[in-house]
């Protein structure tokens, strides 16, 4: 078992220990930062099959993270309040988006890739605010969270074990896919393009299949993201939010498995300590970013497990 | 609709077309000579509207505050070209987004600590108030012909400047051959700073005469930024002629699309319909012609080789 | 004579005015070494881009196998069974030296679809891997990431990789460059042995090499094939030496 084995590990227990704690301590304020925890991580995992396996710099997930979210609150709206239901209808459609914009932005590469992806996210945003019975710059509001059979989504706490199974669900999904031959091609077409190609294996397809299976992914967490905060506005498709997921995925180590949680947790602690000391908290948050870009490299599971390594 | 309203839109798409172009040709001209992408690029043009209206207002004149819309976007990106952007060069795409994306929170932050949390507004200059009757009887305002006519000699001017001088050779050399460029015995730090704040420059310089017509406020340089990279990736990355073409076309498709979808649709719907129904087709319509131009030219319509 | 694997009839590439390609016959007939030598700048590189699929010609064939693959992606002509080895080493680098191997495994195996199954486990593909590796001597180092093989190893792998290909013909771009004359040496006594399992269209400086193994020479001189024989007939071809005048390799 190797060192970062055990960190996993770790901090797996510590977010699910957290909520637990808090409530032992009669402060449920942190049941819901623990659940916005598992719920961010849950849709970097998402992009980290993109972004951290494929090599892929998406800057428009936020695009389906508000897919997901607008799932969510338009199908509460029409009385179909169940949880999986809404899972399932965001995430295909979140897979079709991302197959219709992938085939196309996967036709470039680089920072075309990086630009088209971002327009093609705000092309959404636009529509969404335009478009009458979407709620426009409202957003859409949920009377009451949405539910899940035999639980009730009302208690903190179990919302929060919703998002946490779901997010161990995800990052079971994510090894199982990095160690298959899809995740030996996907990771082999970051490294070489060339050689994959001269391999007789084509790069297009297996890129496009890692974005759609990462936008749904991602669009899941939309939707939890929409129940959390019982409600959805267009801030979540916005390119502020794409930039948000890639700084939590780089945060806690890029193709790491446990990177988007490790990022998760401290982009979210950041956030609320210094939210809670200063209203210029955005400012350093910025400042922060900017030393860990320049001056820690790999992000923070780098940190405390050592370069990344690989079978 | 009559002709001089279909005129006046296409004026005004011109017009949008040319203040784009002033935020692209910086973005083109920064990607293609030091291989950067710079998210920043919109703070610059906050910045330097922020610039325009301080000073404006603190002396009175517009044009004191243009001057100071240049030199303070000028400024602000030699400092961060010196401060940070030097330092990505070498680094991959990913690295250049995030540590871009940090310093647009930086900036909009200071702004905000600097101007207070209310957005500023700029008087038009006197000289320029007004409209002006052009040929075929279509009235227009003077100062929105002003900025057409600004943008098309700032694009000619630059083009001068790199195809005629010796620091536009320079940057002719640094976009195709950096080590060649370093053997030559040009500074190339320097070099890049120089660019660098002359795309600052160009790009303040938008957002003051943009603020003009809008409000001057944190994050008012996002959505221009994010259509100014739309029309560098049509246009080719690293192509100014193709910055120029690319920002005409989405000004004129932006602003005609807004125009006519909604008359469209009325023809086969009734009027409130047709209108939302319209305005968000039009909202996405330039993305849609991004992605057909891509689907046929994946590096875009004048890519340099 | 037998059916040629490998067949270009009258290839030609222009980039501007200059011909890199100029009216290029070759072909490679099983078994057979075939090596492709000439001066810096004759065109070689580019020609195998063409063979492989990365540039496309202006005009002229390639057969491979009797399918006209002019127009197949280069993936399609891999899947083919056209292995190629790099110039440059390409090697994945982030992975071991096993799952580099692995990786050409299981492209052979065409199942780069498979979301679930961890290949680590996959028992068949990594014992296949492992016998491509031991083939070229590197079985102990295949938990081996490549950043941290030497320079030689490097090369031998670049052979296991096309070797987990299991190709109808193997085209090696410069195979010994870098190699010390210990390394070279033992590289030919293997290539030498390879040409059973598939032909070879070798592109090579190392004229020891060359002398050694190839069947048949064909000599590249600015676009043009000038001479093409047996190693006997190249070394008298008069043309050839004043090809190779002042540039001795």
């Amino acid at each position: 078992m190797t060192r970062e084995f055990w960190i996993n590990g770790v901090l797996a227990l510590l977010l699910l220990a957290a909520p637990f704690i808090a409530l032992a301590f009669g402060e449920s304020f942190y049941v819901t930062l623990a659940t916005r925890v598992a719920i961010l991580a849950l849709a970097a995992v998402g992009l980290n099959l993109a972004l951290g396996l494929g090599g892929l710099v998406s800057f428009g997930h936020a695009a389906f993270f508000g897919i997901g979210g607008y799932a969510a609150g338009l199908l509460a709206a029409e009385g179909l309040a169940s949880m999986p239901l809404i899972w399932l209808v965001g995430a295909v459609v979140a897979g079709l988006v991302a197959l219709a914009t992938g085939a196309v932005s996967l036709r470039t590469s680089g920072v075309y890739f990086i630009m088209i992806t971002l327009a093609f996210a705000q092309m959404i945003y636009y529509f969404v605010i335009s478009w009458p019975t979407l709620g426009g710059e409202d957003g859409l509001s949920l009377a009451l969270r949405n539910e899940f059979p035999f639980v009730n989504t009302l208690k903190p706490l179990n919302f929060f074990l919703i998002a946490y199974g779901l997010l161990l669900l995800a990052l079971f999904v994510f090894a199982r896919l990095r160690a298959s031959r899809f995740g030996a091609a996907l990771e082999g077409a970051r490294q070489n393009e060339t050689r994959l190609a001269s391999l007789g294996i084509e790069v297009f397809p297996v890129r496009l299949w890692a974005f759609v299976l990462s936008a749904m992914i991602t669009s899941v967490a939309g939707a939890l993201y929409a129940d959390l905060n019982r409600f959805v506005s267009p801030s979540m498709l916005s390119w502020h939010m794409s930039g948000e997921l890639i700084v939590i995925v780089l945060l806690g180590g890029v193709g790491r498995l446990f990177g988007p949680v490790a990022g998760a947790a401290v982009f979210v602690l950041l956030e609320f300590a210094l939210g809670g000391l200063t209203e210029r908290w955005q400012l350093f948050l910025g400042l922060i970013l900017l030393g860990t870009v320049l001056f820690a490299r790999g992000g923070l599971l780098a940190l405390f497990a050592g370069k990344a390594r690989h079978g | 609709m009559t002709f001089a309203l279909f005129a006046e839109q296409l004026l005004n798409g011109l017009q949008f077309g040319v203040t784009l172009f002033l935020m692209a040709a910086g973005l083109t001209l920064i990607f293609g000579v030091m291989g950067l992408i710079n998210l920043a690029h919109g703070s610059l043009y906050m910045v330097g509207a922020f610039a325009c209206a301080a000073v404006a207002a603190w002396t009175g004149s517009f044009w004191l505050g243009l001057v100071a819309s240049l030199a303070a976007a000028a400024g602000a990106g030699a400092l961060v070209e010196l401060l940070v952007i030097r330092r990505l060069y070498d680094r991959d795409h990913l690295d250049q987004v995030l540590a871009t994306f940090a310093l647009i929170l930086i900036f909009s932050e200071a702004m905000r600590w600097l101007f207070g949390p209310f957005p500023l507004y700029l008087d038009m200059p006197a000289l320029l108030q007004g409209a002006i009757i052009l040929p075929g009887g279509i009235e227009y305002p003077l100062y929105r012909l002003a900025i057409i006519v600004i943008g098309i000699a700032v694009a000619i001017g630059l083009h001068l400047l790199i195809a005629r001088t010796r620091i536009g050779m320079r940057i002719r050399a640094g976009s195709s051959d950096r080590e060649m460029i370093a053997a030559l015995g040009v500074d190339i730090g320097k070099l890049y700073t120089i660019v660098f704040a002359l795309g600052a420059a160009l790009a303040g310089f938008a957002g003051a005469l943009v603020g003009v017509n809008q409000s001057v406020q944190v994050g008012m340089g996002e959505p221009v930024l994010i259509l100014a990279f739309v029309v560098i990736v049509i246009g080719g990355i690293g192509s100014l002629r193709g910055a120029l073409i690319g920002a005409l076309l989405v000004g004129v498709i932006d602003t005609m699309g807004r125009f006519l979808l909604p008359q469209a649709f009325m023809l086969v719907m009734e009027p409130s319909a047709a209108a939302t129904t319209g305005a968000s087709l039009a909202s996405m319509l330039i993305y849609v012609v991004m992605a057909l131009i891509l689907a046929f030219r994946p590096r875009g319509l004048f890519a340099p080789a | 004579m037998a059916e040629p694997v490998l067949a270009l009839s009258d290839l030609a590439k222009s980039f501007g005015a200059l011909k890199v390609t100029d009216d290029v016959s070759l072909d490679l007939r099983p078994g057979e070494v075939h090596a492709l030598i000439g001066p810096n700048g004759a065109g070689k590189s580019t020609l195998i881009h063409q063979i492989a699929g990365s540039l496309r010609p202006d005009a002229g064939e390639i057969r491979f196998l009797g399918h006209d693959v002019g127009q197949l992606s280069v993936a399609k002509r891999a899947r083919l069974g056209l292995a190629r080895s790099f110039q440059v080493s390409s090697l994945l680098l982030d992975f071991s030296a096993l799952r580099n191997v692995m990786l050409a495994v299981q492209a052979r195996q065409g199942s780069s679809f498979n979301f679930w199954h961890p290949v680590m486990t996959d028992r068949e593909l990594r014992d296949r891997a492992m016998a491509m590796l031991e083939r070229v001597g590197l079985a102990g180092r295949a938990q081996v990431a490549v950043g941290a093989l030497s320079h030689g190893e490097r090369r031998r792998l670049e052979i296991a990789v096309a070797l987990g290909l299991e190709p109808k013909a193997f085209l090696l771009d410069e195979p010994m460059a870098g190699m010390g004359p210990e390394g070279s040496k033992e590289l030919t006594r293997f290539l030498d042995g390879l040409r059973q399992e598939a032909p070879i269209l070798l592109i090579e400086h190392d004229m020891d090499a060359v002398f050694a193994l190839a069947d048949r020479i064909s000599v590249l001189f600015y676009g043009r094939i000038i001479a093409s024989g047996s190693p006997a007939e190249i070394r008298a071809d008069a043309e050839v030496r004043k090809a190779y005048l002042g540039e001795p390799q």
